[in-house]
């Protein structure tokens, strides 16, 4: 019996093992190879034989721009989270908290138009953008955005609503405040973990938009993080830059990695709020 | 239900009462006590106070989601449609010069997908739905085998926990460039098996190579889903199980997979949905214009991108109408609840498919 629980306990730890190395090993590689040089990028040891940072001074070089795609990919995903949190809060309280009618069916539609093919949207406004003279600017790329970041941001929030207790608010409304300060004074503090969260979720999603961005964009200076990275070139068309391109992989997802590490309690509260009860 | 004993006029008397019926309903059958008739549990647990002017703050509470919704999604659809019926613009035959407007065409563009460019878009068809039946299905059996392990680990769980949500939060584009690097004809992939295989070039080995990259990238996902819905079962279910004399397979099939189901189903039709419109990934990873790994898609986004904007939108409508079915076929047939709420969905849901409860289960 013993021997059967340790074999046991040996085959869980080989699965974790084998999950975390499944997780880690490509973005470990991508790491590594960002860390030659130039010259033995095709080696495949599992550390680098030279430790060099030359391919991170070539993309943070300012002739490729990288560092203001970065700073695109910054202003459009903080605008656009911003705005969705915001416009969510007041729905997903109504959502959690008020009765109204057909209020399951307007929780359906905004759920179902994040399901939207985003191209089926992006086809459209290309066209309308293009009439306005939006094409390389940062609302062409926020506005499209927000048919998915919304919905999210929504459906998140109502969750977390929904597992706050009604009756402080009830006792709140008991002593005399009306429904807006029992919002502003009970609910958005003690919705600020989940507002939190959210925020996080949805600034992931808006960061790692590719096809809006691309689609909007012509000018390297407009372009997000994802479409430079996407374009990369180094200084001679003949070769690939592997190593720069890892580079700037590793730098558009280090600080999305690094917000993983930090709240990944939350983030998977988050994620699975709506789909467990 | 919408009657009331109100007159007509007094709108707003009006809603209160049917918005606090609506919600006594649900609140009743949601506590799983549908043996007692709906109108009276709610004139019981009706609160005035709770529920006074609340349609009327709810509509203008709602109402700025739903105006920008409709502004960047729903506005849109109805000018791809419009789009969609309209043709790219030629030349003029009596005057010689390029037309200014978009000639109408009517269903051409929709009538063509059986002519002339057919060929191009059910290749895109067919590649959309292999990519999307493969990729979820081997992320579904991954993602369930690491919600299974994951649900046992007791050490080291932030460590797993962190670990898999790393490919979920990598930016796809990265995804698709960090594959492009590992299948290289020198990379470690090939090193790895020991064969020259170009993947990134046209053939199947292509779409080998976009479905390894977004299963990497998404079975993580699935897991953790699927975890969550672990997590929730109790725990007695399989102790019960266990002295009825099932063994782990038996459990897995006739107590795990059932309780899990509704978790499964949301995950599975997420990642369904996303599949369908895959985008970054095979255009990353192969190229655009790539036909072994070209999708409905990338084919709207290359016409639209060479102001074919035409068969750009009827690609786009076509895309769009596929996904509906699917997540509609998803919702009626297999009974997935994204909006997780109970309110009066069950009722509908249980004609087409009986959900087994935990008691006979283990009974």
């Amino acid at each position: 019996m013993t021997l059967s629980l340790n074999w046991r306990k040996w085959l869980l730890y080989a699965g974790v093992a084998a999950v975390v190395a499944y997780c880690l090993a490509p973005f470990y590689w991508m790491l590594v190879s960002s860390l030659r040089r130039t010259s033995d990028i095709f080696e495949n040891s599992p550390l680098p034989t030279h430790l060099s940072f030359e391919n991170y001074l070539a993309v943070l070089d300012p002739s490729q721009a990288f560092t203001r795609a970065l700073l695109n990919s910054i202003v459009v995903a903080g605008i656009t989270t911003v705005l969705a949190l915001i416009l969510a809060t007041f729905t997903a309280y109504a959502m959690a908290r008020l009765e109204f009618r057909l209020k399951r069916l307007v929780l359906t539609l905004i759920i179902a138009t994040s399901m939207f093919p985003v191209v089926s949207i992006v086809v459209p406004l290309l066209k309308m953008f293009v009439g306005f003279g939006w094409i390389n600017t940062y609302q062409a790329m926020i506005v499209p955005s927000m048919s998915f970041t919304l919905p999210l941001a929504v459906w998140n929030l109502t969750a977390f609503f929904r597992q706050m207790p009604q009756e402080l608010e009830q006792a709140a409304m008991v002593d005399g405040c009306t429904r807006g300060q029992a919002f502003r004074r009970i609910i958005i503090p003690l919705a600020a973990p989940g507002m939190f969260t959210t925020a996080i979720i949805t600034f992931i999603a808006a960061w790692n938009e590719f096809l809006i961005a691309l689609t909007m964009t012509n000018k390297p200076e407009m372009q997000t993080a994802p479409v430079a990275i996407s374009k990369f070139s180094g200084a001679s068309q003949f070769e690939t830059p592997f190593g720069s391109q890892m580079a700037a992989g590793v730098l558009v997802t280090v600080p999305l990695v690094i917000m993983v590490l930090l709240f990944q309690r939350r983030i998977v509260a988050g994620l699975t709020a709506g789909a467990a009860k | 239900m919408v009657k009331t004993h109100n007159p007509p006029g007094s709108a707003e008397g009006r809603h209160d009462d049917t918005a606090g019926r609506v919600y006594g309903v649900a609140r009743g059958s949601a506590r799983g006590s549908s043996a007692v008739p709906p109108a009276s549990a709610a004139r019981r647990r009706r609160k005035p106070r709770a529920t006074a002017g609340s349609g009327r703050l709810a509509a203008l509470l709602v109402s700025p989601t739903l105006l920008v919704l409709t502004i960047v999604v729903l506005y849109p659809t109805i000018v791809a449609l419009k789009d969609s019926l309209f043709g790219t613009p030629g030349l003029n035959p009596k005057t010689g010069f390029v037309n200014e407007t978009d000639p109408f065409v009517g269903a051409q563009n929709y009538t063509d997908i059986f002519g002339a460019a057919g060929e191009r878009f059910w290749n895109a068809f067919w590649n959309t739905s292999f990519l999307t039946v493969t990729t979820v299905g081997m992320e579904t059996v991954i993602g369930v085998a690491m919600a299974l392990i994951m649900n046992r680990a007791f050490q080291g769980r932030a460590l797993v926990r962190a670990s898999i949500l790393v490919p979920w939060a990598i930016p796809t584009a990265v995804t698709g460039l960090l594959w492009r690097w590992i299948f290289n004809s020198n990379g470690i992939a090939n090193a790895l098996i020991g064969q020259q295989v170009l993947w990134t070039t046209e053939g199947f080995h292509a779409k080998v190579a976009v479905i390894i990259a977004d299963v990497w990238k998404t079975a993580p996902f699935i897991g953790l889903l699927v975890l969550a819905g672990l997590q929730v079962i109790n725990k007695e279910v399989y102790e019960a199980a266990k002295i009825d004399g099932a063994g782990a397979v038996r459990q897995f099939w006739s107590i795990t997979l059932p309780l899990v189901k509704p978790a499964l189903m949301v995950a599975v039709l997420f990642r369904t949905l996303d599949a369908l419109r895959m985008f970054d990934l095979p255009y990353i990873l192969i190229g655009a214009q790539k036909e072994s790994v070209e999708t409905l898609s990338m084919l709207a986004q290359d016409q639209a991108a060479n102001v074919r904007f035409g068969p750009a939108a009827a690609y786009a409508v076509i895309l769009f109408l596929y996904v509906f079915l699917i997540a509609l076929a998803f919702v009626r047939l297999l009974g997935a609840n994204v909006v997780g709420d109970d309110d009066a969905a069950p009722k509908r849901r249980r004609r087409w498919l009986p959900v087994r409860r935990p008691a006979e289960v283990a009974a």
